[in-house]
This record gives C-alpha cells, sequence and structure tokens, in this order.
C-alpha cells in the first residue's frame, strides 16, 4: 500500500513540476493535476502545497474555490449543458430536464453507470449557435434534446 | 534575428506563393462558433478527400469573418481566381464542393454564399453581404483572412509595422499621446480612456512592471475577446508589446480562463512564433526594448476578470477582489506596479499606431474637449445572438443605432415574431425595449438608457420572451459567480434571486418589488467589486421598461407570454465545493 501511495505521489510531483509555462502556482498546478486525472486527488493537495511551499490549508482554500475543480473520479464522459441566457432563450432549460431525466439524474452529477458526468456549463461561448452543449469538449451547436439523446446513446447503447 | 524590412519582405513572399500561386488555397473557419457548428469534422473531411482525390493544395484554419450564422464557413480560392465562400457546409457536402468546384472548375454549388473579387457576375458579392458590408474591421482585420497559427501571414497583411514605427520612431510618451488623442476607451466594460490609464503605469518606477491583458471573458452572450484569440493573437500580441513599450514595463501577461482551448493554444502558438522571430525577448527590432509575455490560466470564475481578482488569480489565489488603495498602478500583480486592459482594446493599438489618432478618432462618435464629452471612437465588436435570424460577431463603427444593428445586419428576429426584449453588456448590463432601438452604440448613451456597451453582447428576444424569467436567469449567474468575499453581494445575490424566482413561481406579493429595491441599491452601494455594484442593473433596467411583466406576475399570477420555464433549473451554490468536509487527521 505505502508503495503504492509513494509511486502515486512521485506521479503527482512530475506533473506539477513539468509544467511548461514560467509562472507555477498553487492555482496552476492544481490545474495541471485535473488536467491528467480529471480530478484532485486528496494526495495532490498534500504534494502541491509542499511543492509550492503553501499549506494544506491553503492549498484547499484555492481548490474548493473554483467549482471546475472536482475531489472525485468523473464519468467517463463529461456532458455539459449551457444555461447562459441566450441558450435559455433557445430552450436550454427544456433540454436541461430532458437529458437529467434520460440520464436519470436531479442535477449535476455522474449517472450510476459512470458513464457520465452532467455539468451545467454558465456560457460555453459559442452563443451564435445556441443551444451549445460540449461532449468531452467537443462544442455541438444548434442541438436539440433529441440528437442529444442520439449521441449519448451512441457513447452507451444501455442507457 | 530579422530587422523588419527583412520580415515584410519574407512575410510578402510566402503570402505571393499562396495568393498567386498555382495551387489551390483552402481556408475554413475553425473558430469557437465554426467549432459548434462542426468546422472539426469539415476539415478533417477536406484533408481526406484532397488526399483522396490527390490534389496539391494548401489549407488553413481561420478565424470567424463575423457571420456565424454561415460557419462552417467553408472559403476556396483557385489560382488566379478571386475566393469562393461556400456557408454552413456540412462534412457529406466537402466532397461534392470539392469535385464540382476544384476538379471540375464548375462554379454552381447550392452552398455557394458569395464570392470576393470578381469571378462570375451570375454570383452574389460577399461585400454586398449586410453582415459583411456594415462591418468595419479594425480589431478583425485579418479574422477569417490570415491563419492564426501563421505570423508571417500576419506580417504581410501589414502586421508589425506599428512596433517597429514605435520601437524605433516614437517615444514613450508619444506613443501614449497618439492613443490619448485616438480617444481609444477601455473596451472592457468601464470605458475609461485607455491612453490616461497608461499614463498611471509610467509614473511608477520598479524593475518589473506588467501588462496584463484580460481575456476572462464569462459574460454569458459575449465572445468577442474569444474571437480575435482564435482570429488574430497576433494583433492582440503586438498591441500588448507596444503597451509594454509606452508604459516601461517588462512583462506582459495574457489571463484566459481554463478548458477555453481554442484561444490558449492560439494564442501559445503566437507567443512560441513572436519569440522564435525575436519579435519577443531581448532588444525587439534592435531598439534595446526587451519585453517578455505568457499566458496565465484561471478556474472557473467570472469574478477574476475584475482586475484585482485577476491579479490574485495570477498569483495562484482565490479569485477575489482587494480592498484599494493601492490600486494596480502602485501595486498590483506580485506587488509590482501593473495595468490591466482587455483584448479589444489592446487589439486597436496597433492600427492606431500605424494610421495615427486622427485616422481613428474619425472613426464611430468624435469626442468634444471642450464640453467634456469623451465621445465613443473606433468600433465596437458586437456579439448577436439569441432570437436573430442572422447571429454574429460583428465589428461595426460605433455611432450605428440598435435598430441597424438589429435589423440590417441581423435581419430582425428569427421566429419573425415581434421584438420584444435585448439584452446587453452581459448579466450585468442591463435590458433595453422595442422603443429604445433608436439609441446609438456609443457608451454614454447606452449607459443613460440603462443599458451598457459592455462587452458588447447583445441578446435578442422576441415577444415571446418572459422578462421576469429572463431576469431571474441573469440573477441566477450573478448568484452563482458571487466570490463570497464581501457580504452585500454574497448574501444580496442569493436573496435577489430568491425574489426573482418567488415571482416566476407566482407566489410573490408587492412587499417582493419594494425589497428586492431595498436589497439591490443596498449592494450597489456596499459591495466591494463591481459585481455587486452592478447586480441590481439589470432587474432595475427590467423594472424599468417592462413593469407590466413583473406587475402580471405578482398581481395577475400569470406570465403574459406563457413562457415561464418549470421546474426552475439552475445551480444554486456560490461556490459548489466550498463546504466539503476536509478530515484534517490527527493533528
Amino acid at each position: 500500500m505505502q508503495v503504492d501511495t509513494d509511486r502515486f505521489r512521485d506521479e503527482i510531483n512530475h506533473i506539477v513540476s513539468s509544467q511548461t509555462r514560467p509562472t507555477i502556482t498553487v492555482l496552476s498546478s492544481l490545474l495541471a493535476t485535473q488536467d491528467e486525472f480529471g480530478y484532485i486527488p486528496d494526495l495532490a493537495i498534500e504534494v502541491i502545497a509542499e511543492y509550492t511551499n503553501h499549506t494544506i490549508n491553503e492549498v484547499w482554500g484555492v481548490a474548493s474555490f473554483y467549482p471546475n475543480f472536482r475531489f472525485t473520479k468523473p464519468g467517463e464522459n463529461i456532458l455539459e449543458i449551457c444555461w447562459g441566457p441566450t441558450c435559455h432563450l433557445a430552450g436550454a432549460a427544456k433540454i436541461l430536464n430532458d437529458i437529467q431525466n434520460a440520464l436519470g439524474l436531479k442535477g449535476e452529477g455522474e449517472t450510476d453507470s459512470g458513464k457520465f458526468t452532467l455539468k451545467y456549463n454558465t456560457c460555453l461561448g459559442a452563443c451564435s449557435q445556441a443551444p451549445v452543449i460540449s461532449i468531452n469538449h467537443d462544442f455541438i451547436g444548434n442541438t436539440t434534446s433529441e440528437d442529444i439523446l442520439k449521441i449519448l446513446l451512441k457513447i452507451d447503447p444501455k442507457l | 534575428m530579422l530587422n523588419y524590412t527583412d520580415l515584410k519582405e519574407l512575410a510578402d513572399d510566402k503570402w505571393l506563393e499562396l495568393d498567386s500561386g498555382d495551387k489551390p488555397w483552402i481556408r475554413i473557419g475553425t473558430a469557437i462558433c465554426g467549432k459548434a457548428a462542426g468546422a472539426d469534422q469539415v476539415f478533417n473531411e477536406i484533408h481526406s478527400v484532397l488526399n483522396e482525390l490527390k490534389i496539391d493544395s494548401h489549407v488553413d484554419e481561420v478565424g470567424c469573418m463575423g457571420i456565424c450564422f454561415a460557419e462552417p464557413l467553408l472559403d476556396i480560392k483557385l489560382p488566379n481566381k478571386g475566393r469562393v465562400f461556400f456557408k454552413n457546409v456540412s462534412s457529406k457536402d466537402v466532397s461534392s464542393i470539392i469535385q464540382s468546384f476544384i476538379v471540375n472548375k464548375t462554379i454552381e454549388h447550392p452552398s455557394i454564399l458569395g464570392v470576393v473579387d470578381e469571378i462570375d457576375e451570375n454570383l452574389p458579392s460577399l461585400n454586398d453581404l449586410p453582415g459583411i458590408r456594415y462591418q468595419k474591421k479594425i480589431a478583425l482585420s485579418n479574422a477569417g483572412n490570415i491563419s492564426p497559427y501563421n505570423l508571417y501571414q500576419y506580417v504581410s497583411q501589414g502586421g508589425y509595422l506599428a512596433l517597429n514605427k514605435a520601437l524605433n520612431g516614437m517615444s514613450q510618451e508619444e506613443v501614449i499621446k497618439e492613443i490619448s488623442e485616438s480617444g481609444l476607451r477601455g473596451r472592457g466594460g468601464a470605458a475609461f480612456p485607455t491612453g490616461f490609464k497608461w499614463s498611471f503605469l509610467v509614473k511608477s518606477s520598479s524593475s518589473a512592471k506588467y501588462i496584463l491583458c484580460n481575456c476572462e471573458e464569462g459574460d454569458p452572450g459575449a465572445y468577442n475577446d474569444k474571437g480575435i484569440l482564435e482570429s488574430d493573437p497576433f494583433k492582440l500580441l503586438e498591441g500588448l508589446t507596444i503597451a509594454g513599450y509606452a508604459t516601461g514595463a517588462t512583462n506582459g501577461i495574457v489571463f484566459i480562463r481554463h478548458g477555453h482551448d481554442g484561444p490558449i493554444d492560439r494564442m501559445e502558438n503566437a507567443i512560441k512564433k513572436a519569440y522564435e522571430l525575436g519579435l519577443l525577448g531581448n532588444n525587439i527590432f534592435e531598439s534595446g526594448f526587451s519585453f517578455d509575455v505568457e499566458i496565465s490560466l484561471t478556474g472557473e470564475s467570472y469574478v477574476a476578470g475584475e482586475e484585482s481578482a485577476l491579479m490574485e488569480s495570477i498569483e495562484g489565489k482565490r479569485s477575489q477582489p482587494r480592498f484599494r488603495p493601492p490600486f494596480p498602478a502602485q501595486f498590483g500583480v506580485w506587488g509590482k506596479p501593473s495595468n490591466i486592459n482587455n483584448v479589444k482594446t489592446l487589439t486597436y493599438v496597433p492600427d492606431i499606431i500605424s494610421n495615427g489618432s486622427d485616422w481613428f478618432s474619425n472613426i464611430g462618435v468624435k469626442g468634444d474637449k471642450e464640453k467634456k464629452i469623451p465621445g465613443s471612437t473606433g468600433t465596437a465588436i458586437i456579439c448577436l445572438s439569441g432570437n436573430i435570424k442572422f447571429p454574429g460577431l460583428y465589428e461595426v463603427p460605433m455611432g450605428l443605432s440598435l435598430r441597424e444593428v438589429i435589423y440590417e445586419i441581423g435581419g430582425g428576429t428569427a421566429s419573425g415574431k415581434k421584438l420584444k426584449v435585448l439584452q446587453t453588456g452581459g448579466p450585468l448590463g442591463g435590458v433595453l425595449d422595442s422603443d429604445s432601438l433608436d439609441i446609438h452604440l456609443d457608451f454614454d448613451e447606452m449607459k443613460k438608457a440603462g443599458a451598457i456597451l459592455g462587452s458588447g453582447g447583445i441578446i435578442v428576444g422576441d415577444q415571446d420572451t418572459c422578462i421576469v424569467d429572463l431576469t431571474r436567469v441573469l440573477v441566477a449567474f450573478c448568484q452563482y459567480e458571487s466570490c463570497g468575499k464581501c457580504f452585500p453581494c454574497r448574501l444580496g445575490m442569493e436573496h435577489i434571486l430568491e425574489i426573482t424566482e418567488r415571482m416566476v413561481k407566482f407566489e410573490s406579493s408587492s412587499k417582493d418589488l419594494e425589497l428586492i429595491k431595498n436589497v439591490g441599491e443596498n449592494m450597489e452601494k456596499a459591495s466591494l467589486c463591481g459585481h455587486g455594484q452592478l447586480g441590481y442593473g439589470p432587474i432595475r433596467s427590467a423594472l424599468k421598461y417592462f413593469e407590466s411583466d413583473f406587475n402580471a406576475h405578482i398581481f395577475d399570477k400569470k406570465c403574459p407570454t406563457g413562457s415561464c420555464v418549470q421546474p426552475i433549473i439552475s445551480p444554486k451554490n456560490t461556490r459548489p465545493y466550498a463546504t466539503r468536509e476536509i478530515e484534517t487527521g490527527g493533528n
């Protein structure tokens, strides 16, 4: 067990220390860690605190502030639905409702199957193509609940 | 290291080869609007069809020409011919377009939108389209024309002329004077005179000084900063470097939200290319001026776009605003003198230096020094979205009326129904009704009407839009994004969200109108930063222009449009993970 922890610690250390941008901070290290694992493992908080010369509390303070950070493994596919005003006028609320029902969710979170994570996005930035969603960072605009369900079924036929 | 003349010559040769060479030149818009319409798939399909047919050609990804409604927009230029534009291309269309146009040389395809440079008089000219004709492109002059990955293409179109002129022919004071006289005002929302702002930083002496470029564009309904980074990051970088020279700064930082991969990749590449050619780093154009630029990423946080919160975020902390004084020009990022400018503001700078302040101040709404009217010179970069026939990213001269923007460029509502509401300037901006269409794109005129021009987003709603519901969404956004540092905003936003939710659910009473005004006005007075200070703006303007909508919800318990969305879905907690319990262990 200890060997596993040490190996994981080394791995996180490697991620944090091999950031290419010149300025390394608590925030940049957290972002790099989440890019790699999809979430922030508890051990990473310790490693980042040590590497950046901050306290564990300070690192938690940053990690808990930005809602893009998560502390458990996400689903295999990340579905983001925009609820910004433009998408809202284009029917985003209906899409959110339909997709939540299809995924068996009552809000943001993971499906029981572990296949999907649903996130609300305040604005994906492609307002001219509203309503917009993204699946694993790929944008899909001018979409409908039916179109999204088709894509989700392709990913998980058992949905 | 190249001097400017050699660089320009090299770039011109490369451009000539593209523009007048013997290969077809294919350009496909892959900015965020293109990607959301499927441009990545089209791009891949172009490559596979070209391979299959063994056609030797040059393919470039480009940014956004402004006419987002036509995305994915494909632009093909055959040797010695003009450019032909194909609209709303899907990957299924690619094969037939390439086959008929490049192989068979027939200019006949249902997807043709228009042509540039006369090649067939029966085809519409792209420049006659309202979405192009009304534009006056300065910041976005290269958008859609050059590859955002290719610095030589930028130089061939006049890039880096201004930096060379400034470094090798103008003093710092002369640069600032030129910017001041152009009347350029900050495009991030506050419309502060840019030259004046720069002069604060000049006065601070320090071994390190920072110019920060704010691309934390979290405004729903605005994507023009991202559009610039995706279409022409070089122009921004040149503007940033000139700002560095003028203010005596040593470092520039471009601040972008993590996850906006397109803008980040293209900016990162632009910085790398500029270093390779000696346009950043030591002794630029052998002038003795040295300047370094890097990218800093933030997490999801709208308030991170506030100037002092932005500096906290660069330092890797929670993006919460600082108390001022001290002001950034004395105590900025890492405690060093700093100056924060919006992307659009900096992107105007190279053209102002190249063409002179008179040229810029003659575009848009001229000010009057004696009457102390600052004017709104230059262009406005508008993101037109919502219920509109031709949504897009349009750079138009200041002074155009909203009517021209909505009807001439935007083609009116997409539904064909009567226009009811314009939401401008982002979620802290305001709303206007259909009687306000004669207001002009002008910082001061818009502000007077209760709706700021702000970041340039204009969201259109038709007669079926429920204003109370729209207001609730704006407030929900502001509540979600409150950073929590000062209580007037943290609690106030929560409070006014509860009230608007009661209104939408017909559970409100007349007392709520008084209460929302009371809470909102206290937020305005007591909040630490613009987020809380401006948070009541949308509600005030909605009440001003659409009082009857609110009254119907409160007193008649019904929605006049019947479009109030139920159930209400929006994230509730300001910072969803802030209450996570952390096991602290034994000690």
